[in-house]
């Protein structure tokens, strides 16, 4: 464990930290000039292409690559026997633990085909419309297998089995015969039967939430080249490029040391590009022709085949005393996991009951796979759904009890002591100082118009830390160049250098910060877990710190006094006191124009595996107006009230606050996969699959509170994932409250509201509103 | 010795038992003890399981200090996106 540093307290006078400075990388971004995945070019390249399974679940009989192969203008093709057998286990991935055998039937199918858009084979050529030709010519032959696309319908006995060695893990005696439930995950805290008996009312629902794609703007895209020597470099747009430089490595049969990753300029990734689709067929496309190889999906293709967030079946069963005091809180869920085991269902019951204090909890979950593509991480993986259910149900129990809804939330409110339900102890976390702003708000006090309602909402998310590499270097000038490895996604780099520069006592402007290479830093894990800021700007701080110290040790050099006896302070390198001497302080610049003759250059290095990631917590209020004759859902206001430990660039914090909001509202209200009974995706675009446009959403209002993670220099908590928690709790609870009808799928799309509407009048509902 | 609670799965490989005293360092000495007793429950140790010492999660460390007195937690790892 790294050593913890000094933390600088919330009071300091602080020159850079916590003010609005441009990002660097802005105007290249703004001017068009910034180079993200697809940008890359080399002469020579190749094009590559993906050849994609038409049926959700197939056997493949056989693959005749020969027409594709005699097309002139043909220069490689790769299938899944180019690629090593893996054993299917859990191994290590640089930070990560992951099952090779699966990743590799990700990238390309083998024996079977698992879902509508699964790679069968990859073609490089010298230009697309050769190569979409030679797609045409691989004769693929398949026997047709049923296919089973919805959750619970993959759970029931005589559902299609998508792997004849599938069984259930997490049960005991483990099952005989093989099924599509991956894994059953319990947790269990206190005395369920005890926490119900003293329960005075009983509240009890079932919620459905549909998958959601991340929908990151810029498609995934590589470019890939191996020299004669074998040595390989890799363009891509990824959220970590060490990792993708050890799944490559891992599933070419290549060292870790033939592949340099540079990470291009990212636009979104949201979890779904912390996995390798592409960037493996473009190495081995690339080592089979001796040629640039570069490889993009299409829209279509990045629906079909790269993961989405699961959909989701959550039970959920909450006690409460009279006064609103839960007793005991009870969830079981089913995950879909996609074509291969690994949804994120044991984060959705560690995160479902995190933000309230209770004594007694279950939850039960069920990994689930189904003839769709394999689900990867999408910001807060596995929270959003299970907490919306909880949420929802929350709300109805403050409507029942007639209780504020917010004083319904501060009462049983997770705060600094509590343990939480998934086992630790909650340091200091701000999950009561955001319900308290959210009741002082304005938003909160505003009157409604007719047919509106308002929500709230409450969410948790754990964050991480991980390992971790800066490198920070004192020019001869004095300016800094700044060397980070985690990829700067959403305004890293500005972050790092406004610590950097508060830090050194140099203006911000003098640091010029940069994402390396793999060749460049040692390991660093992903940007994800909302951690680059907490990670990277701890190693920043240490690495600065380093740089400072050997300051004071060159200025005691010249000075010709003991280096303790020197200090740094606000940039200067000075005397610690009057026995030190009576010399004149030097500033970076001073000491920089000197460290040649003084021992040589001045750098700091910083390799931590950073511990410490503290949770963050959120609430959000939202009113929603519902026309009754569409059941068409207006937002018209939104507030993101969150803790971020200390706001390093108060700007960028609200971008991620506003941004998991904006994404929360297309998961509530229109987002959905529409698979056809043939298994295949009927809206694999952005025609078809509604993300809101700015149209669709007002200004998302935000209000940051600051409840310090000691365990970061800087108080730090990652903030990127936790807003798109609550979204789809506090939207659900606007709209049921708008209406009088509570709502139990997700998306809340106009016909399914017009539907609920009329279903609650036909049935004489009392509490219906419209 | 430092108490220590098994979160969710990992009971199906002690026997059932989820709460025990440990007198263990660090999480290397912890995991080691724990897989000496629990010979099944080793290999799900090192696969994907995140440390809680105090209040504080580990993940991929081994290395972290537990105090006599620690309340530790075993529970899945938490990847991000």
């Amino acid at each position: 464990m790294q050593e913890k540093v000094g933390n600088v307290p919330m009071d300091a006078d602080l020159k850079w930290v916590g003010t609005r400075q441009i990002r660097p990388d802005g105007m290249d971004k703004v001017t068009g000039k910034a180079r993200f995945g697809a940008d890359y070019n080399l002469s020579g390249q190749l094009v590559g292409s993906v050849l994609r399974a038409p049926h959700a679940h197939a056997r493949i009989k056989s693959i005749d690559i020969s027409a594709a192969e005699a097309l002139d203008g043909v220069k490689a093709i790769v299938t899944g026997t180019d690629f090593p057998e893996q054993e299917s286990k859990m191994s290590p991935a640089g930070e990560m633990m992951v099952n090779y055998n699966h990743i590799r039937t990700t990238v390309m199918a083998t024996d079977k085909v698992l879902f509508e858009g699964h790679p069968v084979a990859a073609v490089a050529a010298t230009n697309q419309t050769i190569a979409k030709k030679a797609l045409k010519l691989i004769k693929v032959e398949y026997e047709v297998l049923p296919h089973v696309i919805d959750v619970l319908e993959a759970m029931k006995p005589d559902a299609p089995v998508l792997h004849a060695d599938l069984i259930t893990a997490g049960v005991s005696p483990a099952p005989t015969k093989a099924s599509n439930v991956a894994n059953r995950i319990e947790l269990n805290k206190g005395d369920m039967e005890k926490g119900f008996a003293e329960a005075d009312q009983i509240f009890e629902r079932s919620f459905d939430t549909a998958p959601v794609h991340q929908a990151y703007i810029e498609p995934h895209a590589c470019l890939a080249v191996v020299n004669q020597d074998n040595q390989a470099e890799l363009w891509v747009s990824t959220q970590g490029h060490w990792v993708v430089r050890a799944h490559c490595a891992r599933l070419l049969g290549w060292e870790t040391s033939q592949i340099k990753v540079v990470c291009a300029e990212i636009g979104g990734g949201f979890g779904g590009k912390t996995v390798v689709y592409l960037e493996p067929l473009a190495l081995r496309l690339a080592e089979k022709s001796r040629r640039p190889v570069k490889m993009t999906m299409s829209r279509e293709e990045v629906f079909r085949a790269s993961g989405p967030a699961p959909g989701t079946h959550v039970k959920v069963k909450i006690g409460v005393k009279n006064n609103g005091k839960m007793t005991a809180c009870f969830t079981e869920m089913m995950y879909q996991a996609g074509a291969l085991p690994g949804s994120p269902v044991s984060q959705g019951c560690m995160a479902a009951y995190a933000p309230y204090d209770v004594e007694n909890v279950q939850a039960i979950g069920h990994d689930v796979v189904s003839n769709r593509p394999k689900v990867a991480a999408y910001r807060a993986p596995g929270a959003p759904m299970s907490e919306y259910a909880v949420e929802s149900v929350v709300d109805e129990i403050a409507l029942k009890l007639n209780i504020d809804p917010i004083e319904l939330r501060l009462m049983n409110a997770a705060k600094e002591g509590t343990q939480s339900a998934h086992g630790p102890k909650f340091g200091p976390i701000g999950l009561i100082e955001t319900l308290e702003a959210a009741k002082n708000s304005d938003h909160w006090k505003a009157p409604l118009g007719p047919n509106q309602g308002r929500g709230i909402a409450s969410g948790f998310w754990y964050n991480i830390g991980g390992q971790t590499t800066v490198s920070v270097v004192l020019n001869e000038d004095g300016s800094v160049n700044l060397t980070a490895g985690t990829p700067d996604i959403g305004g890293l780099r500005a972050s790092l250098a406004m610590m950097a520069a508060e830090e050194l006592g140099v203006e911000y402007n003098a640091i010029q910060p940069v994402i390396g290479d793999t060749q460049q830093l040692g390991f660093n894990f992903l940007t994800g877990g909302s951690r680059s800021c907490f990670s990277s700007g701890m190693a920043t701080v240490e690495a600065c710190r380093e740089i400072a110290q050997e300051a004071c040790k060159r200025a005691a050099l010249i000075w010709e006094i003991p280096e303790d006896a020197v200090m740094f302070e606000d940039g200067m390198v000075r005397p610690a006191g009057d026995n030190a001497g009576a010399h004149e302080p030097m500033n970076l610049r001073d000491i920089a124009a000197i460290a040649g003759k003084t021992g040589g250059p001045i750098v700091g290095n910083c390799s931590i595996n950073a511990q410490g990631a503290a949770p963050s917590l959120g609430t959000h209020l939202v009113d929603v107006e519902v026309d009754p004759e569409t059941g068409k859902v207006d937002v018209k206001r939104y507030t993101v009230i969150q803790d971020a430990g200390r706001a390093i660039h108060p700007g960028y914090v609200e971008g991620q606050f506003q941004g998991g909001a904006a994404q929360g509202i297309g998961w509530a209200l229109n987002e959905e996969y529409i698979y056809n009974d043939k298994g295949a995706l009927d809206n694999a675009s952005f025609l078809d699959y509604r993300v809101p446009v700015a149209s669709d959403l007002p200004m998302i209002d935000t209000i940051i509170v600051e409840v310090p993670n000691p365990n970061h220099p800087y108080g730090v908590r990652g903030v990127g994932e936790t807003p798109i928690v609550p979204p789809m709790g506090a939207i659900s609870n606007a709209v049921s409250r708008a209406t009088g009808v509570r709502f139990e799928s997700l998306p809340m799309s106009p016909p399914k509201i017009r539907h609920a509407i009329d279903a609650a009048r036909a049935a004489g509902s009392t509490d219906l509103k419209m | 010795m430092a108490s220590v609670t098994l979160v969710g799965n990992l009971k199906l490989y002690t026997g059932g038992v989820t709460d025990l005293e440990v007198e263990a360092e660090n999480i290397r000495q912890l995991f080691a003890k724990l897989g000496e007793q629990f010979p099944e429950l080793k290999e799900h140790l090192n696969e994907s399981c995140a440390v809680a010492i105090d209040g504080e999660i580990f993940q991929e460390t081994i290395i972290a200090k537990i105090k006599p007195n620690s309340s530790v937690q075993l529970l899945p790892a938490i990847p991000g996106g």
